[in-house]
């Protein structure tokens, strides 16, 4: 195809426009997070420290709990992406696999289940939760977390269900294999990278989730790390810029590095969702 | 079974699609119940219990036993000035991120599927907002809209531009402020959709209307359109709920202030429940926000069909 040279210049700007826009609040953040006192009070702020410190590193330590919310938010992901895989995998080999009425409820549920209304979930959630004894614990968080995070994941899974080829299947079948000897001899094996991607964006999806935990979580030893770093943001929006900027860094790490890993897969889920129900 | 049965459209199929073949298969059901018990308990349980507590007085911390009250909460929501703002506020911000989210999206999709050099960063880039904690995205938005510190100020000083504004607590320039930055956090996701629909595009009919002359708009409005509509029409009406839905975002950057210019209906329902207590009248709140979902919801799927009819080609 004839491209111009013009065209060709126009193309390059433009994609060099989004790539300010999409890398320079980061960049500013890294800056800041680095950057010493003296620095941030100036009134013509740089774009690389002069004199990088750790300082900020270990102020934001000192301030607020970041150990302990990194634990909390730690856990209640990793709970959350093992049982909503466990929980959603053999449903998604149903929805994937039988055209009945289920598979199409299910179908239902993922679409409405994207533009779920948190307000009016989340007052009886918590009333539900704290007759159960489970508001302001991580547990409690979890059981919500893998509900919330399941209409995605059955979407992602179905996906990949749907590319294991069925032969393979009834191979199995007329080799005498049950159902769900089947299912677990040969289907899962294929599933298995598929799996781990939805575990993975499952946990992204928990790590980084702060409305359910703003509200069930109360006392700072039980809260997540997005929830403690509010709390660097004092009541009058006056904020330490220097530790929060470090502590809200550290937060991102875990979710970026795990993102890019299984960033492919994760498109391609979403845009094999997409295109197909 | 062929693979044109697969993906046909289960409107368009022969009845009886229950159970492919053999007997009846109750095995469906257990693989079916470990997610299906704690969607029942955990959404679509408190979904009705929130519907009902609309219609109750109910308050947290009280003692009394809550009572029934009708459509009371509705009607006093109904002259409730400060929600219709926030509604009001909700719908502006849920559309003014919308639709340039859209159209840069379209851009860069445009672009990521061209042949182009930077190509790698870019996508590697649009990492960012995604993967971020929305929490960490306000924060670091704020830190880019300090007043003193900030290197938004910083730019539009070194430019000769003014000399200093606070931005997220002007009257005026708080929405637009923060409207900028939820289509920043939601580019990344409408540009992969939009880019699957690019990609889903057959390259022939491309280089065929290239071929008869047709220009790169030409090409644009009679081959990419048409086959991206389905996609763009879906990404649009998600995007379109999930900012009427949005609350960290916000609640970090100006948490609905100033003067409640930014204070989004979530926002509001929010400090109603856990700020003052009123349950019943915030998931009143909540019923209002899924009927306008709802709405939403009804046009995506109509257009869907419309759109899906045309061109189902994936198996």
């Amino acid at each position: 195809m004839r491209t111009s040279t013009a065209a060709r210049t126009g193309q390059y700007a433009a994609l060099l426009a989004y790539l300010v826009f999409l890398a320079f609040p980061f960049l500013w953040l890294i800056s800041i997070a680095f950057k010493p006192p003296r620095e941030l009070a100036s009134l013509h702020p740089t774009w690389i420290p002069k004199n990088p410190t750790l300082d900020n590193f270990r102020q934001a330590f000192d301030e607020q709990p970041l150990l302990h919310a990194g634990l909390n938010s730690l856990l209640a992901a990793l709970g959350a992406a093992v049982i909503a895989v466990l929980i959603a995998t053999p449903m998604a080999y149903v929805m994937a696999r039988r055209r009945g009425r289920l598979a199409k409820a299910a179908t239902g549920w993922v679409v409405v289940g994207q533009a779920f209304p948190f307000v009016l979930l989340i007052i009886p959630l918590f009333l539900v939760l704290k007759n159960l004894g489970l508001i302001n614990s991580v547990p409690g968080l979890v059981m919500v977390y893998v509900v919330w995070s399941l209409p995605f994941a059955l979407w992602m899974l179905a996906g990949y269900v749907r590319a294991v080829p069925r032969e393979l299947e009834e191979a199995a079948a007329v080799d005498g294999a049950g159902r769900l000897r089947t299912l677990v001899s040969v289907t899962a094996p294929l599933l298995a990278p598929g799996i781990v991607a939805t575990a993975l964006f499952a946990f992204i999806t928990a790590w980084n989730e702060f409305f359910f935990a703003l509200v069930l979580l109360k006392t700072p030893e039980k809260q997540t790390l997005p929830v403690i770093l509010t709390h660097f943001i004092g009541a009058e929006g006056v904020a330490d810029l220097g530790p929060l900027a470090a502590a809200a860094f550290l937060a991102t790490l875990p979710s970026l590095v795990v993102f890019a890993l299984i960033q492919r897969r994760i498109t391609g889920g979403m845009l094999a969702g997409a295109v197909k129900s | 079974m062929t693979l044109v049965t697969e993906s046909r459209r289960p409107a368009h199929r022969a009845p009886g699609p229950d159970a492919p073949r053999g007997a009846p298969d109750h095995g469906a059901w257990f693989l079916v119940l470990p997610a299906l018990i704690p969607i029942l308990i955990l959404s679509v349980g408190p979904l009705l219990y929130g519907v009902l507590l609309a219609f109750t007085d109910a308050q947290s911390g009280r003692t009394e036993p809550t009572e029934w009250i009708g459509a009371l909460n509705f009607r006093d929501l109904l002259h409730d000035t400060l929600f219709w703002e926030s509604f009001r506020i909700g719908l502006v911000w849920a559309v003014a991120v919308t639709v340039p989210q859209f159209l840069l999206a379209l851009g860069l999709a445009l672009l990521l599927n061209q042949n182009l050099r930077l190509r790698w960063l870019t996508r590697a880039l649009a990492i960012i907002p995604w993967a971020m904690p929305e929490v960490v995205v306000g924060i670091m938005w704020r830190l880019v809209y300090n007043a003193d510190a900030g290197i938004l100020n910083e730019t539009l000083r070194d430019l000769g531009l003014g000399n200093g504004h606070d931005w997220l607590s002007g009257l005026g320039t708080a929405l637009p402020a923060v409207v900028v930055v939820g289509v920043w956090a939601g580019m990344p996701q409408t540009t992969v959709a939009l880019l699957a629909g690019l990609q889903n595009t057959p390259r022939e009919l491309h280089e065929a209307a290239a071929v008869d002359g047709a220009g790169a708009w030409r090409r644009f409005c009679t081959v990419t359109w048409p086959a991206l509509r389905p996609v763009a029409l879906a990404i649009t009406a998600l995007n379109l709920i999930w900012n009427l839905n949005s609350f960290a975002l916000v609640y970090v950057l100006t948490n609905g202030g100033p003067g409640g210019r930014t204070r989004l209906p979530m926002l509001f329902a929010y400090e109603e429940a856990f700020r003052y207590g009123q349950f019943g009248y915030a998931a009143a709140m909540g019923c209002v926000m899924v009927a306008v979902i709802s709405i939403l919801l009804a046009v995506f799927l109509a257009g869907r069909l419309r759109g899906g009819a045309k061109g189902g080609d994936e198996a």
